[in-house]
């Protein structure tokens, strides 16, 4: 090993603005997200799976109704399917793990610039895996009816979805520092997706099942995702299914938060 | 944050406890350290040497006492601590999915340096780990070796005031061990860089440390320059392997003149004597005298494993030797 150091007077640190931490842990995010391609593929082809099978299951209960175009209702689905769960938690879990974690607690870094750069990260992705299922949707015939506008605030309401559903997985990495307990954070989106008028409109579904989605935050999330494809500028609509994001939101964040304060506290 | 007096020691630690419930990681440990001490911190595995470095680099809390680290207190003012120190902890912790250059580049990044800065920094680095084109490979192909000379690096990587190496040198092939004490004390000269270093190898603290504690079961049981802690047990040391009874060995050795003391460690009479040449010939006569079979007798001056041994009735070299087999 030669000489490394030209400047031996004196240390070089000095604390970097809490926007240059999460810029810095997001470029690291960024950076990995092609090196991992096992965290983006079930992203691209999980929607296509269920797009293809809900239609070649679903389509022809509704030849009755010629007015209903259930390739279009079904897009919102595939999309929810995209994003949600998509994360960096394993790579949260594998930095616990391996140390580098502590490496990282041993900066100066602002503790919640670790967390905010994966999730600056997350957005990116989930923004992309919604190009994928948007050719396809355009591919079968579907179109919105809000226009060029409607497919922005489409996909910006699909990421932000996706955006605060990560705050689970995260939360439970940073809680157990488990593999194998992320990989199970799936099972969270279970209820979520099933639970709601994914596959039939809610009129259609058993009444007891109705009454569940009634309280599902996706049930408002589908609505809202639909009604730019199906109806128009229906702000009721957005406006309920961006409250419901928010709400999980608050939700999600709180526990993320809160696991982080308990990995950094040095207890 | 409190300012630092620039007189201050390095690391100053005062009755120093880290409790898991009723189990005490680490007891009422003190600490002195100057700056640009080279300290070893000696000591078998779970003898609580990581957890005071995790302790002294902010990563834990203690239970109880005091810790200053370049003149600040690990507790109330940990951000002006992390700005002062680096670490390479016990196991390289590097993430495998970067490049060695986009590792660095991320922690000049993380302690506040930007652009050329970074760039220039990346580059006087990459000459220290010394690997060539592999700089710009993923980390998980490397080498333990290169591992570890890019963790080194990256606890370089804003000039610390005070580094923390926490067990540099376990697992790495003697070369590679070679090249790692080189660099400590070319840091430790160079730059002045106070460097508290953990280590259960007994060679390694003898080659690089100014001054030496030994830690067992949470305490420190003796500290000083590694002659002092020699000396300590006597100018010489004669060891002798026994068949039969080697407390009464020992006790028979010790009523000779020029005995200091005796240990028994198993099979293993040792005796701290003032003038060796001088009294193995009546310990030969004793061992015979009493009865036991002698297999060895050596002469020999102190290591610390002596010492190691004299404060804590175990031999360290042992147990390394065990931990490494399992």
């Amino acid at each position: 090993m030669r000489t490394a150091v030209s400047n031996p007077s004196a240390t070089l640190a000095r604390k970097s603005s809490f926007g240059g931490d999460v810029l810095t842990m997001a470029g690291r995010a960024l950076r990995s997200i092609p090196r991992d391609p096992e965290s983006v593929i079930p992203g691209i082809l999980f929607p296509a799976f269920f797009f293809a099978v809900n239609i070649g299951a679903f389509q022809d209960l509704f030849k009755g109704n010629p007015e209903f175009d259930f390739k279009a209702f079904q897009v919102p689905v595939a999309i929810v399917f995209a994003v949600t769960g998509i994360s960096r938690a394993m790579t949260l879990v594998l930095d616990i793990q391996g140390g580098y974690f502590d490496r990282l607690g041993m900066t100066p870094v602002a503790r919640l610039a670790l967390l905010l750069g994966l999730m600056v990260a997350d957005f990116a992705m989930v923004m992309a895996l919604t190009v994928p299922v948007l050719i396809l949707g355009f591919a079968v015939g579907v179109r919105f009816e809000t226009g060029l506008l409607g497919v922005v605030v489409f996909v910006l309401l699909a990421g932000l979805w996706g955006l605060v559903f990560a705050g689970f997985p995260y939360s439970i990495a940073l809680k157990t520092g488990s593999p194998a307990a992320v990989n199970m954070s799936f099972l969270i989106f279970m209820p979520f997706v099933f639970l709601a008028p994914t596959f039939i409109p809610r009129e259609a579904m058993t009444s007891w099942l109705a009454a569940i989605a009634t309280y599902n935050p996706v049930t408002y999330l589908l609505a809202a995702l639909r009604s730019l494809i199906l109806v128009g500028w229906d702000w009721t609509a957005l406006v309920q299914g961006l409250g419901a994001v928010l709400a999980v939101g608050v939700l999600s964040f709180s526990l993320a938060l809160w696991t982080l304060r308990g990995r950094v506290t040095r207890r | 944050m409190a300012e630092a007096n620039e007189e201050e020691l390095a690391i100053e630690a005062t009755a120093l406890v880290r409790a898991y419930g009723e189990v005490r990681a680490v007891d009422t440990i003190d600490l002195r350290v100057p700056p640009g001490e080279v300290y070893g911190f000696l000591g078998p595995n779970g003898a609580g040497k990581s957890t005071v470095v995790r302790m002294l680099t902010t990563l834990l809390l203690p239970t109880q006492g005091r810790a200053m680290v370049a003149g600040y207190d690990v507790v109330r003012d940990p951000t002006a601590v992390r700005l002062r120190i680096g670490a390479a902890l016990q196991e390289a912790a590097l993430d495998p999915k970067q490049t060695g250059r986009e590792l660095l580049a991320l922690q000049a990044r993380l302690y506040g340096l930007r652009g050329r800065e970074v760039k220039e920094r990346v580059r006087d680095l990459a000459a220290l780990v010394d690997i060539g084109d592999a700089m710009d490979h993923f980390i998980g192909t490397y080498s333990g070796g290169m591992k570890r000379r890019l963790d080194l690096a990256a606890a370089l990587v804003h000039n610390p005031v005070v580094l923390f190496l926490d067990e540099p040198t376990t697992g790495l092939d003697p070369i590679s061990r070679t090249k790692v004490w080189e660099e400590v004390r070319r840091i430790n000269r160079d730059l002045g860089t106070t460097i508290f270093l953990t280590t259960q190898y007994l060679e390694e603290a003898d080659q690089l440390a100014g001054r030496v504690g030994i830690i067992n079961q949470g305490k420190i049981v003796a500290e000083g320059t590694p002659e002092s802690l020699k000396h300590s047990v006597g100018s010489d040391v004669i060891v002798a392997k026994v068949v039969g009874e080697a407390a009464l060995a020992a006790a028979e050795c010790q009523k000779l003149r020029g005995v200091a003391g005796a240990e028994i460690h198993g099979d293993e009479v040792t005796l701290s004597v003032a003038q060796g040449s001088a009294v193995i010939g009546p310990v030969a006569i004793a061992l015979n005298a009493c009865g036991v079979e002698v297999r060895e007798l050596t002469l020999r001056t102190p290591t610390l494993d002596d010492v190691f041994l004299h404060y804590t009735g175990a031999r360290l070299e042992a147990e390394a030797t065990e931990e490494q087999s399992e």
